[in-house]
């Protein structure tokens, strides 16, 4: 794809010189605003990180200072994990996380294969059926899906988060990569059978040509599920099935009076993502806008 | 979302699917083995995801859509037809909840329209810039809020906003007035990042040969703007407006975590999640209803469907047409 | 650069796997320590033949004295039985419980809400009777009917604790502006003025914010005053008084009084807020529940004083809301009813009362057991008992049970009317007209 992009730039370079000046301005101006709104969105994260290493009184005095040796206080962070197991609620939030991501990849990159490989009976219905949950948000059956997850005897269980979050992460899952599969070169499948290789063979050549795409969505369903209050708070509320977003919040309704213990829990809870975000962003942000750059 | 079928320009997919074909014709050694082992791989491949899809969520869905139907008696469920849904529209109390929410939910996403489609729009624009230093960076660190938990995003910002810190001096959370479209900037805040990065991706994909051919016909850089590359934003304006427009009838967690289940002050903020889960679980004192839930659900799903509708049949109709 | 970090995703992707694999090996150990949640492995094997309870709460403040004092004296009377104590955000704890009980997951002991929300859950079959629990001779009618069938035949919860209302002050702002704690409703706003006029202190301390301050701190609080206590609670269920009667508009005129006394920007200032703000020293009454004394001692450092709803001028009698508050019951699909019977049978012993007085100062027990209560705060807000009427908040027995909820109407009028956006008279015929829409004794 780069290879595509870059003799078109070069292109572009050539007119683009003979203005010097404005190029010089036009180039301060964009880091003048994108700086501005950088603040924007990071600064009340870092208003909030800032506070939770500070006293209760100087968090109420100066809530706009950093933290200096007078007013360091760690006593928030002792709190959260004296009075709640947030190692648990991390362990819980990253094992429906990563299980959801891994079965919404594994299974949506079947279906999509097999829907942009194969032509058979029915594939439009099919194609526009699994396309429907896209538009319908899975929350309007939480009332059929608490009765389920009753009856099948998996509430308060992860196993059971993790199957609703897959049912919802699929949709456009097999969606997005069906259509990356379909740029996946014919060529390339063609001789891997004309090697004997399997229609799983296949598959698994064809799957890690798809890689953007199947980023993109690992981000896109991560951040959902990793965030989601609904369906914790309705399907796992127990202690031990409980998530970090969960945790957070009932820890807020409890320690809510102590700002320490609350910006300490705010802190811990975005953390991780942010870092994971920060890891994989490159990934998501090209897995997103490859379609685009083709 | 679909917003990927959208970067993808409109005759692409069509092609593919032609190359296919001409691919299973050109290589005819190819085809019999598909044919043969049809049954079990697509089985394998196609079943288990759809399985799970169809338990999981359109069984609970249909089985909501069922339940709006029924009415509690005596521990059990009797049919009742349409009832729930002429009650909820027609007794005084529910109705005029409902429409309040109903209202309410329409403004949340008139925010969210009109504020993120123009800043996403230029920080998208300034992204695309040619030579940008630090991109990546930028990119980056923009999307942040989106990565935080609803949870976290209520907090902040009531912390930040709240007149005891005395940042902002008029309780903007808590009068009538302005509650909600306070929310909603919250809640643009967050989201910001996806479409700035879906306006993004369509500029970039823009050929420079057509803005430069703008610019030889002696065009400014607003008026080529304008001309050649808005025309090209305004499917994935529509792309991203349906799938906020969804999103937003959906919302129930800022609310829910910034002003209660009650969405005070006097239900400024009640939109239809938080109106659904009273409805569904009661609150306080008041007792909840499993069939009004689903039927207030089933509302909701169809509002959204009218959106969406509207969506392909008013905008993208005419949006497409006019890009070709 | 990218092709560095193509080559690291797969890496931190196995990472990821690998510690989520990591976490499911540790999954063995999360359920012995949860052993109980589901009530089946209560007779887990290294133990012996003890018996784990665990019991639901919203009083997730108490979580460490109930671990660390409370509990702990029980298992020393009874090494057969473990009793976990597990709390749910206030709330949360409605929604919560109800799922888990319809799931079947719910804790064995059930902390009960008072009125409606208990007996709706004994009426779906949740809650076990306790009426021939033996001890439960310690409980007089009044404290039984919180928890107890409408005709009084049955009780499905032990009556834990009531809560009294009434108004916090700062010591040390009193004394530095020299008055002294209101004996009238007169005196109460000479007070309030006084600490208006210094500018520096926000006269009262409270929000709108989470509405239910201002119903329950506010109207809840200053009310029976205005309706006498008992004597309009039960009109109002009778139907012989009505809400838009002039001693609930009164009552909602008081509470609109406030609003030039509470702090800058208080429509938006939340619970939490509030209390924060009295704590460090920035308010010098606080309108409360006696719930927030062992919050407050831990969080002040000054010393607080308390006074009882100042009545109105002339009026000789004074009411406070000792609203029941707490109780615990039994889930009625506990696998161990003896065990749990053993437990609330322990809570109605006069041992049981003078830990829960002492250690959680502001709850007051409800049993006849003469308890000493040290907690000077406490006791100040108990001597009004003897000084006042007691009565319970108006809207929790019965009023609350149809569409609209009057509960739920009153946390929005009372909020509304010191907001300013609609008037006392109104509010009053709001919440009558609630009434109306319902409830038979008040359609006339």
């Amino acid at each position: 794809m780069n290879a595509v992009n870059t003799p078109t730039r070069g292109v572009a370079v050539g007119p683009t010189a003979r203005r010097p000046l404005r190029a010089r301005a036009g180039t301060a101006v964009p880091h003048v605003i994108l700086l501005t709104y950088v603040v924007v969105a990071c600064g009340p994260i870092a208003l909030i990180v800032m506070n939770a290493f500070k006293s209760r009184q100087a968090i109420f005095d100066e809530p706009f200072a950093i933290p200096t040796p007078d007013t360091f206080d760690v006593s928030g962070f002792q709190t959260v994990f004296e009075r709640a197991q947030f190692e648990l609620y991390f362990l819980n939030s990253f094992i429906v996380t990563v299980s959801t991501i891994f079965l919404v990849l594994l299974l949506g990159s079947m279906a999509a294969f097999a829907l942009a490989e194969y032509r058979f009976a029915g594939i439009t219905a099919l194609s526009l059926y699994m396309a429907l949950g896209i538009m319908i948000p899975i929350r309007l059956g939480t009332v059929g899906i608490l009765d389920l997850m009753v009856r099948i005897g998996l509430v308060n269980s992860l196993f059971g988060l993790v199957l609703v979050y897959t049912a919802m992460g699929l949709p456009l899952a097999v969606f997005v990569l069906t259509m990356f599969f379909k740029q996946v070169p014919g060529d390339l499948k063609d001789a891997a059978r004309i090697d004997g290789a399997s229609e799983y063979r296949v598959y698994r050549i064809a799957a890690p040509l798809v890689r953007p795409g199947l980023a993109a969505i690992g981000v896109y369903t991560m951040l959902p599920i990793w965030n989601d209050l609904w369906f914790p708070l309705i399907l796992t509320p127990g202690e031990s099935a409980r998530t970090v977003t969960l945790g957070a919040q009932l820890f807020l309704g409890q320690f809510v009076t102590d700002w320490n213990a609350v910006l300490a829990v705010l802190t811990l809870a975005a953390l991780p993502m942010m870092a994971l975000f920060i890891i994989f962003s490159r990934q998501f942000i090209r897995g997103l806008t490859s379609g685009a750059i083709k | 979302m679909s917003r990927l079928r959208d970067s993808v320009p409109p005759d692409e997919v069509g092609t593919t699917t032609v190359a296919t074909g001409a691919d299973a014709v050109a290589t005819p050694p190819a085809a019999p083995p598909r044919r043969r082992r049809f049954r079990t791989h697509l089985l394998v491949f196609i079943a288990p995801a759809a399985a799970i899809y169809t338990v999981f969520m359109v069984y609970p869905l249909l089985d909501s859509l069922r339940l709006s139907m029924f009415a509690p008696s005596d521990g059990g469920q009797v049919f009742v037809g349409f009832d729930n849904f002429v009650h909820l529209l027609t007794d005084d109390l529910l109705a005029s909840a409902f429409w309040n929410a109903v209202w309410n939910n329409l403004v949340f996403f008139a925010v969210h329209f009109f504020v993120q489609n123009p800043i996403g729009l230029l920080l998208a624009a300034l992204l695309a810039g040619p030579a940008l230093k630090g991109r990546a960076t930028y990119q980056a660190l923009l999307f942040i809020p989106t990565t935080l938990s609803v949870v976290i995003v209520g907090f902040i910002w009531q912390l930040i906003i709240s007149p005891i810190w005395g940042f902002v001096d008029t309780p903007l959370l808590g009068q009538s007035s302005t509650a909600l479209v306070t929310l909603a900037l919250m809640s643009v805040w967050q989201y910001i990042g996806i479409p700035m990065i879906l306006f993004y991706a369509v500029l970039i994909s823009i050929p420079d040969e057509l803005t430069e051919a703008a610019r030889v016909d002696g065009a400014g850089g607003w008026s080529t703007f304008w001309r050649v590359k808005f025309p090209l934003l305004l499917p994935t304006v529509g792309v991203v407006s349906v799938v906020t427009y969804v999103a937003n009838m959906n919302a129930f967690d800022l609310i829910y975590t910034v002003k209660g289940a009650l969405a005070g002050p006097d239900f400024a903020s009640d939109i239809m999640g938080t109106f659904f889960f009273r409805t569904f679980f009661g609150f306080q004192l008041q007792e909840g209803s499993s069939t009004m839930g689903a039927t207030v659900a089933t509302m909701m799903f169809l509002l959204i469907l009218a959106g969406v509708l509207l969506y392909f049949y008013g905008w993208q109709r005419r949006v497409e047409s006019y890009q070709l | 650069m990218s092709k560095r970090l193509r080559r690291l995703v797969p890496i931190t992707g196995a990472a990821l796997l690998l510690l989520a694999a990591c976490g499911e090996s540790v999954d063995p150990r999360e359920n012995t320590d949860n052993a109980g949640d589901d009530g089946s492995d209560g007779s887990d094997g290294g133990s012996g033949d003890q018996v784990t309870l665990l019991m639901e709460s919203w009083r997730n403040d108490d979580l460490a004295i109930w671990e660390d004092v409370i509990l702990p004296a029980f298992h020393e009377q009874h090494p057969d039985i473990r009793v976990e104590f597990r709390p749910t955000a206030p709330d949360e704890y409605d929604a919560a419980l109800d799922a888990k009980l319809s799931g079947g997951t719910a804790g064995d002991l059930i902390t009960c809400r008072p009125f409606d929300v208990s007996l709706r859950l004994y009426d779906e079959g949740h809650l076990a009777p306790v009426t021939d629990l033996p001890g439960m001779d310690a409980f007089d009618d009044i404290a039984r009917t919180a928890w107890s069938t409408d005709d009084g035949s049955e009780t499905y919860c032990v009556p834990m604790a009531s809560v009294i209302h009434g108004f916090l002050y700062n010591k040390a702002i009193f004394d530095e502006l020299g008055i002294e704690p209101p004996e009238t409703e007169e005196q109460f706003h000479e007070v309030l003025d006084t600490i208006a006029q210094n500018g520096e202190y926000a006269p009262l301390v409270m929000g709108t914010a989470d509405q239910w301050e201002a119903a329950t701190m506010g109207l809840q609080n200053i009310g029976p005053n205005y309706w006498k206590g008992e004597t309009g609670r039960k009109a109002l269920i009778e139907g012989s008084e009505s809400f838009d009667d002039p001693q609930y508009v009164d009552a909602f005129a008081e509470l609109a009084s406030w609003s030039e006394y509470l702090p800058d920007g208080y429509e938006s200032i939340t619970y939490p807020d509030a209390q924060n703000m009295f704590t460090l020293g920035r308010g010098a009454i606080y309108p409360t529940g006696s719930w927030e004394i062992a919050l407050f001692n831990e969080q002040a450092d000054f010393e607080m004083g308390a006074f009882p709803p100042p009545p109105p001028e002339g009026q000789d009698t004074c009411y406070v809301s000792d609203h029941t508050d707490i109780g615990v019951g039994m889930n009625a699909a506990t696998e161990h009813p003896e065990a749990a019977r053993t437990f609330l049978e322990w809570t109605t012993s006069a041992e049981f009362a003078e830990l829960y007085a002492n250690e959680l100062p502001g709850f007051f027990p409800m049993s006849d057991h003469d308890v000493e209560v040290q907690d000077p705060l406490a006791k100040e807000f108990l001597s009004w008992r003897d000084e006042c009427e007691s009565t319970i908040r108006n809207s929790y027995q019965i009023l609350s049970r149809g569409e609209p909820n009057l509960e739920n109407q009153l946390w929005d009028l009372s909020a509304q009317v010191l907001n300013g956006t609609i008037e006392p008279q109104q509010a009053a015929a709001e919440a009558q007209k609630g009434l109306e829409r319902w409830y038979e004794p008040q359609q006339k």
